[in-house]
């Protein structure tokens, strides 16, 4: 399967690769900001997508519509540190897949996309 | 600005260590600081409030401390880069974990890293300086929250992204 990550921070970035690379994920693309998410998504067709929230030039809430907007069926899994409920809900409105807290750990990311991929 | 705000991030910053270090960090009494005062580590970042609340948030770190929480995260290189990364990303998650509390009327601003720079802290008026100091395997680091609610700010409810 395809993943693409999605966070501005270089350390989340490549904590994530390692979470995931050879769980379910032989291929994986990183994006710095919502924009490159976007555009590499067209690029890549991920089957997975991890999404920050906080990040410059575009946040992540708007790159899920924007990806959602041509490509329905993503399957988005928001990771972010906005432990507010209403981002949450936000998240979800705009056709999120799911939403996990930072800090994550490995077992914590593992469990929700193997939720999501299991709906 | 009331403890009700230092438990907060308190319990953010205990938060990170849990889920990232397996704990181990020590929280120290806070204290009232001043601006121009010399709380840089070596490496810091902020982060801007705006909404309910107006300032700024601060993590401020050794390079030693750093160093040794990179392995936590699978790092087995520590260099100056990831260091700065560290902290920006810590003061991303303590910041936006105080929403849970503060609600999403609480905006928080990608981080600017201060690597390397004396740490010049920017309080507005009427604004007090609050110093946080956690330990970690008998390495310093300290949060700095220098906020105050905006009386003029909508609600969270009506704020939130």
């Amino acid at each position: 399967m395809k993943l693409l990550i999605v966070d501005d921070s270089l350390i989340m970035r490549r904590a994530i690769e390692r979470c995931l690379s050879g769980h379910k994920f032989t291929e994986i693309r990183v994006a710095v900001n919502g924009r490159a998410a976007v555009e590499e998504f067209a690029r890549f067709s991920p089957d997975v997508v991890t999404m920050d929230i906080t990040m410059p030039e575009m946040d992540g809430l708007t790159a899920v519509e924007r990806i959602l907007r041509n490509n329905p069926k993503a399957i988005i899994l928001i990771v972010s540190a906005l432990a507010d409920k209403s981002t949450a809900v936000e998240a979800i409105k705009r056709g999120a897949s799911g939403f996990l807290l930072k800090p994550i750990t490995i077992e914590s990311i593992q469990e929700a996309l193997d939720d999501i991929l299991s709906d | 600005m009331e403890e009700y705000i230092l438990k907060i991030f308190a319990k953010s910053i205990t938060r990170y260590f849990d889920a990232v270090a397996d704990g181990g960090a020590v929280l120290g009494t806070p204290y009232l600081g001043s601006e121009n005062e010399s709380a840089g580590l070596g490496f810091s970042a902020v982060i801007g409030i705006s909404g309910t609340y107006r300032g700024n948030i601060y993590y401020t770190a050794t390079r030693e401390k750093l160093n040794a929480l990179l392995p936590a995260l699978g790092e087995t290189h520590p260099d100056d880069t990831l260091c700065a990364e560290l902290v920006g990303e810590i003061t991303n998650t303590i910041s936006g974990n105080a929403r849970e509390q503060l609600g999403g009327g609480f905006m928080i601003s990608t981080p600017f890293i201060l690597e390397g720079r004396p740490l010049s802290v920017h309080t507005a008026k009427n604004t007090a300086l609050y110093v946080l100091p956690v330990t970690w395997r008998n390495h310093a680091s300290r949060v700095l929250i220098a906020i105050q609610k905006d009386v003029d700010a909508a609600t969270p409810d009506s704020e939130s992204r």
